[in-house]
């Protein structure tokens, strides 16, 4: 089924701060094996001048996961989760996530669009402080494999 | 903030020695939850070969972490990334076996900008095809 398209352009913000955890920062440096002390040891931390633990760069993805912003599982997007694979993504950092930050997370929707038999999904996010300070942006490009509707209305699925 | 390489210590294709990151069923596992994304096709074979892969794949933002590491390790600092992109260009099958899947990654500085910046060019190949496209970081140096 083909993503709808009256998606694009809508905006999501979060209607709750995501506090940011030391022990989250310690968890996903350990799944991906980062065993910087700045990521796990608070004093190494604040010795190299930061105000607490630091999150690895990639760190944000988490917030989209666990609390997404954007209805990915809504009915009426059309999305299914299981013929998602990652297209492209892209963070810009203003500083290091830290933990104690309380981030409201907002993801638009930019774009929708065929490519060959799969779907494109554009979804630019941007990361601020409850204190009104930009931390990141990031985009995040989806793609929903077989989903395309192409040549006379004949759906493309050819993987269920 | 605390990078311990010097951006007067690096010029323009200066080399990143290639490193070997293995990525095993365990680390998905522990990625699903650290990150919240549960989707089947990271841990549940049957589910992965049903939809049309060859079996469970790893997270397109696992090999993105493990490429940064590279570079982050390099610089001496986590929070040193100021830009980072990537394009997935082909998946990584994680077999369920002890070795699982091994991604080598290499990296190049193409550019020295202000404020002791530099952009590495970052390549990762997994059994010899390039899994990530157009890999670039932005990193701030001392």
């Amino acid at each position: 089924m083909p993503l709808n398209r009256d998606f694009i352009g809508r905006r999501f913000v979060a209607d709750t701060p995501f506090p940011v955890g030391r022990e989250h920062i310690r968890q996903f440096a350990l799944a991906i094996r980062e065993d910087s002390p700045l990521c796990h040891d608070l004093d190494a931390a604040k010795s190299a001048g930061y105000i607490d633990l630091i999150a690895p760069p990639t760190f944000l993805t988490a917030l989209g996961m666990w609390r997404s912003v954007v209805p990915l599982h809504d009915p009426a997007l059309g999305l299914d989760y299981s013929l998602v694979v990652h297209g492209e993504q892209r963070y810009s950092l203003r500083r290091p996530v830290v933990a104690g930050d309380e981030i409201i997370v907002s993801g638009m929707i930019s774009g929708i669009r065929n490519a060959g038999r799969n779907e494109l999904m554009i979804i630019d996010y941007e990361f601020a402080t409850t204190g009104g300070e930009l931390l990141a942006t990031a985009r995040s490009s989806l793609v929903s494999r077989g989903t395309a509707v192409v040549e006379s209305g004949t759906a493309g699925v050819e993987n269920g | 903030m605390s990078a311990t390489l010097g951006y007067s210590d690096v010029e323009v294709g200066t080399l990143i020695p290639e490193r070997e990151f293995r990525i095993r069923r365990e680390d998905l596992v522990r990625y699903c939850g650290a990150s919240g994304d549960f989707n089947v096709i990271h841990w549940n074979d049957r589910a992965a070969t049903d939809v049309g892969l060859p079996g469970v794949i790893a997270h397109g933002m696992y090999t993105m972490a493990s490429a940064a590491r590279l570079v982050t390790d390099w610089a001496g600092d986590p929070g040193a990334v100021v830009e980072y992109g990537v394009r997935f260009s082909s998946f990584v099958p994680v077999p369920d076996d002890d070795a699982g899947a091994a991604l080598v990654v290499s990296g190049v500085v193409a550019k020295k900008l202000d404020d002791n910046q530099v952009v590495v060019n970052i390549t990762v190949r997994c059994d010899g095809t390039k899994v990530l496209l157009g890999s670039r970081a932005t990193v701030r140096l001392s």
